[in-house]
C-alpha cells in the first residue's frame, strides 16, 4: 500500500542523510522524497512516499521517530490529506497540429506552457501523482517526450490536524 | 568568564561532566587535546595499543558502572578503527561518548592526510552524532551527546571534532552547565507507562494460568529496575527467563529462574516460553537469536512487552499489549496499580504450572553430560568450575563463540553488571579490552575475562595495556585449537567437511604472557584445574593468562532447531547422534 509520511525535522547538517540512511540500512523503500525549510529556518518538513505493508509502515514512523533530529512523524493517509507534485515536461512540438493538441491537454490538466522554442513545448502541471502519470500517458500517444521532472509528492492533512511544535 | 580553547574545552567539559576515565590513542588530529589533557587532574586516560580496543574498554566500562563509558581518537584510521567496537556498543545499547579528531574544517572534503567522513561512516551505528564546525559548539555538543548516550535506550554517541576548533591560541567564553539543565526539543524519552495498558496486563497477569517474565538487557539499562524486577517475580510466584543480555537481572541461583532462552537457551526456559499463555516481555528485543521461528513463536501466549524503545516493539512479534516506558517506573506503576485496583492475584492458581516447570527442569537439566570425549576437558566444566572458585562473585567478561554459550549457561549470575558480552553484534575481540574496561572501572571485583584461543588473538595486543597500568585480569582461554562455534556449525550442518576452522598455529599462550611480563599458566589435564585457577585468583598484581587445554570435540547444547518454534531443541549430543 502507498504510504505519504510526513516528517518535521531539525534542518541541521546530515539530518537529511540519517532519514535516507535509514531507509537503505533497514530495508525501507523511497518513492519519492521532498524537503525543505519551514517558516521557521530551523525546521525542514519533508514528504516520503513509500510502499509498503501496515506492519512496515508502523516500523518506519518508528524508527523516523528515533532519530534525534526528528520531532514530528505521521502517516498522512491515515486521514484525508492534499498532495501535490509538480512536473515539468519538455515536448516535441513540431507541428501545428501538436502544439494545438498540447495546448489542450495541458489546459485539461490546468497546466500552463512555461517554455517553449520552434520544435517544443515545456509543459508545468501540478497536481497529485496520479493526475501527472495520466497526463504522461496521454502526451505519449501523440508524440514524444524529451524530458521529465518531477518534485516528489508534498502532502499536508486536511482540516484541523497538523504537524508542528 | 573563563576563557579556553577549543582543546580546554573538550578535557574541561568532560572534567564537568565527571569524566575520570578516558580511553584513547593519540595522532595528529587530537593533539591539542592531548596536550590539554596533560594538566587535567581529574582524568585518567589509558593509553590501549589499538583503537578498537578503546572502544571496547570504554564499553566495558560503561556496563560495569552504568555511566557513560569515553575514548579519544584521532582522525581517519583512528575513528574508523573504533568502528567495530561502536557497533558492538550500538547493538547491545551501551551509554558512550567517542570523541574522534578530524582534519581542519577548511580540509574536510579535499581527501586530507587521515581524512575520513566519520559522522558518514558511523552513521548507521550510533544512536547520535555532532561534528563541532566551530569552537564554541564542543562544550554544547559533548554535553548533549553524554544526554543521549545515557538517556532513554542508551547507546554510543560521536563528537567530531575537527584539529582547527582544537586551536590553542583561540580563547572562548566557558561556562559549566549540568546535564540535568539540558532540554532538547527534539528528544524526550518516554518514562512513564500508560496507566490503562498498565491494568490491562495486570488483568492479564491475574488471569494467567501459564505466565512467564522474559527479561532482556532492557531491565538491567533501567536504574533501579532489577530489584523491583526481583521483588515482583518473586511476590507473584513468576518463573523467569532472560536474554543473553539479561543475565544477572534477575538471580540466577534463585529457583525462579529457569535460564536463557534462544537457540543455545536452557530446555526449561525455551520450553516454558513456548508452553506459557502469558509472557511479560521487560526490555527484550525479541531478536532472532531468542525466538526461533517466529511465525511459531510461542502459540498460546498473548504478550506484554514494554520498553523504552518503541521501535523494539512489534518489530518482530506481534503483542497484545504495548507500553513504551522505563521497566523501572513501570515496576513500580504496576505496584501502584495492583493496589489502586484491589487487584487479587492468587499466587495458587500457578501451582500445576510450577509442577509442569520443575518437571521440565529435572527432565532437561543443563548438563554437558555425554558430549565430547572421555578423558578430555570439557569446556563447561571449566566454567562451573570458575564459578565455583569465584564464588559466584566474579565481573565476568566474555569473547564470542563457544566458551560464550557455555559462560551463559554454566556461571549462574546473580547480580546485574557482571556479566559482559557482546550479544547483538557477536565480536570476537571484545571480551579481554572489555575486561580492562571492567578492571578500571571496579579495581577491587575479580574480573575475569573467558575466551577463546580465536577470540583472544583478535585483540591479544592489549596485554602491552595491563603491563603499562598494573591490571590484575584473569584471562581464560579455553584453547580447543579452533574456532569451536564455526567448526560446531560445519559439523552440524556441513557433513562434517571443516573448513579453516582448525588453527593449530596458536602461539605458546604461557610464554605469551610471561614475555608481557605477565603470568601464564597452563591446564593440560583435567585433574590441574582446580588448583590452576585458586592459584591464579591468588596472584593480585599481575594480569594472569591460563591456557586451558579443552576438548576440541565438545558442542553447545541445547540448541534449537532453525525454523522450529522454541520448542524444538537438540537437547544433547547423544539424542543428536541417536536421530
Amino acid at each position: 500500500m502507498r504510504h505519504l509520511i510526513s516528517v518535521l525535522l531539525e534542518n541541521e547538517t546530515g539530518a537529511l542523510s540519517r532519514v535516507v540512511g535509514l531507509f537503505s540500512q533497514r530495508g525501507f523503500n523511497i518513492e519519492s522524497l521532498t524537503v525543505a525549510p519551514t517558516e521557521d529556518a530551523t525546521l525542514s518538513r519533508m514528504t516520503i512516499t513509500t510502499f509498503c505493508d501496515e506492519q512496515e509502515v508502523e516500523q518506519i514512523t518508528k524508527q523516523l521517530h528515533k532519530l534525534i533530529n526528528v520531532l514530528k512523524v505521521t502517516d498522512l493517509c491515515d486521514s484525508s490529506h492534499v498532495e501535490r507534485e509538480i512536473m515539468l515536461v519538455k515536448i516535441e512540438a513540431a507541428t501545428r497540429d501538436l502544439r494545438n493538441e498540447i495546448k489542450t491537454m495541458s489546459d485539461i490538466f490546468h497546466g500552463q506552457i512555461v517554455d517553449l522554442t520552434p520544435t517544443l513545448y515545456t509543459v508545468e502541471i501540478i497536481g497529485s501523482s496520479e493526475d501527472l502519470d495520466h497526463f504522461l500517458e496521454a502526451v505519449t500517444k501523440v508524440t514524444e517526450i524529451i524530458e521529465v521532472v518531477r518534485s516528489g509528492v508534498c502532502g499536508i492533512s486536511r482540516g484541523e490536524r497538523s504537524l508542528r511544535l | 568568564m573563563e576563557m579556553l580553547s577549543g582543546a580546554e574545552m573538550v578535557v574541561r567539559t568532560l572534567e564537568d561532566l565527571g569524566v575520570d576515565r578516558l580511553f584513547g590513542y593519540p595522532g595528529g588530529a587530537v593533539l591539542d587535546i592531548y596536550d590539554a589533557l596533560k594538566d587535567s587532574r581529574k582524568i585518567h586516560h589509558i593509553l590501549v595499543r589499538h583503537e578498537q580496543s578503546a572502544a571496547h574498554a570504554a564499553d566495558g566500562y560503561a556496563r560495569t558502572t552504568g555511566k557513560v563509558g569515553c575514548c579519544l581518537v584521532t582522525s581517519g584510521p583512528g575513528a574508523t578503527n573504533t568502528i567495530t567496537g561502536i557497533a558492538t556498543a550500538y547493538m547491545d545499547s551501551v551509554p558512550m561518548v567517542i570523541i574522534t579528531g578530524q582534519v581542519a574544517t577548511f580540509l574536510i572534503g579535499q581527501d586530507a592526510f587521515q581524512e575520513v567522513d566519520m559522522v558518514g561512516i558511523s552513521r548507521p551505528i550510533v544512536k547520535h552524532s555532532y561534528i563541532c564546525k566551530k569552537a564554541e559548539d564542543i562544550p554544547v555538543f559533548i554535553r548533549k551527546a553524554f544526554h543521549i548516550a545515557s538517556t532513554g535506550r542508551p547507546g554510543p554517541v560521536v563528537v567530531d571534532i575537527p584539529k582547527d576548533c582544537q586551536n590553542p591560541k583561540m580563547k572562548f567564553p566557558y561556562e559549566p552547565q549540568p546535564l540535568s539543565e539540558i532540554s532538547m526539543r527534539s528528544y524526550n524519552p518516554t518514562r512513564f507507562g500508560h496507566k490503562g495498558q498498565i491494568r490491562r496486563s495486570l488483568n492479564l497477569l491475574a488471569e494467567a494460568r501459564k505466565p512467564v517474565v522474559h527479561i532482556g538487557g532492557g531491565v538491567i539499562a533501567s536504574p533501579g529496575a532489577c530489584a523491583r524486577l526481583t521483588e515482583f517475580a518473586r511476590k507473584y510466584r513468576l518463573p523467569v527467563t532472560s536474554t543473553l543480555m539479561g543475565l544477572g537481572a534477575f538471580p540466577g541461583s534463585d529457583p525462579q529462574f529457569l535460564g536463557m532462552v534462544g537457540m543455545h537457551g536452557t530446555y526449561a526456559a525455551n520450553t516454558a516460553m513456548h508452553e506459557s499463555d502469558l509472557i511479560i516481555a521487560l526490555g527484550a528485543r525479541f531478536s532472532d537469536r531468542s525466538t526461533n521461528n517466529v511465525a511459531k513463536y510461542c502459540p498460546n501466549a498473548r504478550i506484554v512487552h514494554v520498553d523504552i524503545d518503541p521501535s523494539s516493539i512489534a518489530k518482530r512479534i506481534k503483542v497484545d499489549i504495548p507500553i513504551v516506558a522505563d521497566i523501572g517506573t513501570v515496576l513500580d506503576q504496576m505496584n501502584d496499580t495492583i493496589k489502586e485496583m484491589n487487584l487479587a492475584i492468587d499466587n495458587s492458581r500457578l501451582d500445576a504450572w510450577w509442577t509442569e516447570i520443575e518437571a521440565m527442569k529435572t527432565r532437561h537439566p543443563v548438563s554437558c553430560a555425554g558430549d565430547g570425549t572421555p578423558g578430555l576437558l570439557h569446556p563447561a566444566k571449566v566454567i562451573e568450575d570458575i564459578y565455583r572458585v569465584t564464588d559466584g562473585k566474579a565481573i565476568v567478561v566474555t569473547d564470542v563463540g563457544q566458551h560464550q554459550m557455555f559462560t551463559a549457561l554454566y556461571y549462574k549470575f546473580d547480580e546485574p553488571r557482571k556479566f559482559l558480552s557482546s550479544g547483538g553484534l557477536g565480536t570476537m575481540g571484545y571480551g579481554f579490552p572489555a575486561a580492562i574496561g571492567a578492571k578500571i572501572a571496579s579495581p577491587d571485583s575479580e574480573v575475569v575475562c573467558i575466551t577463546g584461543d580465536g577470540s583472544f588473538q583478535m585483540n591479544l595486543q592489549e596485554l602491552a595495556t595491563c603491563l603499562q597500568y598494573g591490571l590484575p585480569v584473569k584471562i581464560v582461554i579455553l584453547n580447543n585449537v579452533s574456532l569451536g562455534m564455526v567448526k560446531q556449525w560445519q559439523m552440524m550442518f556441513y557433513n562434517g567437511r571443516q573448513t579453516e576452522t582448525f588453527m593449530d598455529a596458536a602461539p605458546d599462550f604461557v610464554k605469551l604472557a610471561e614475555c608481557y611480563g605477565q603470568v601464564g599458566l597452563r591446564v593440560s589435564r583435567p585433574e590441574e584445574l582446580d588448583d590452576v585457577l585458586k592459584q591464579s585468583l591468588a596472584i593480585k598484581d599481575k594480569t594472569v593468562v591460563i591456557d586451558v587445554c579443552v576438548d576440541p570435540d565438545s558442542r553447545v547444547y541445547p540448541m534449537q532447531i532453525g525454523g522450529g518454534s522454541m520448542g524444538d531443541m537438540r537437547i544433547n549430543r547423544e539424542e543428536e547422534e541417536r536421530v
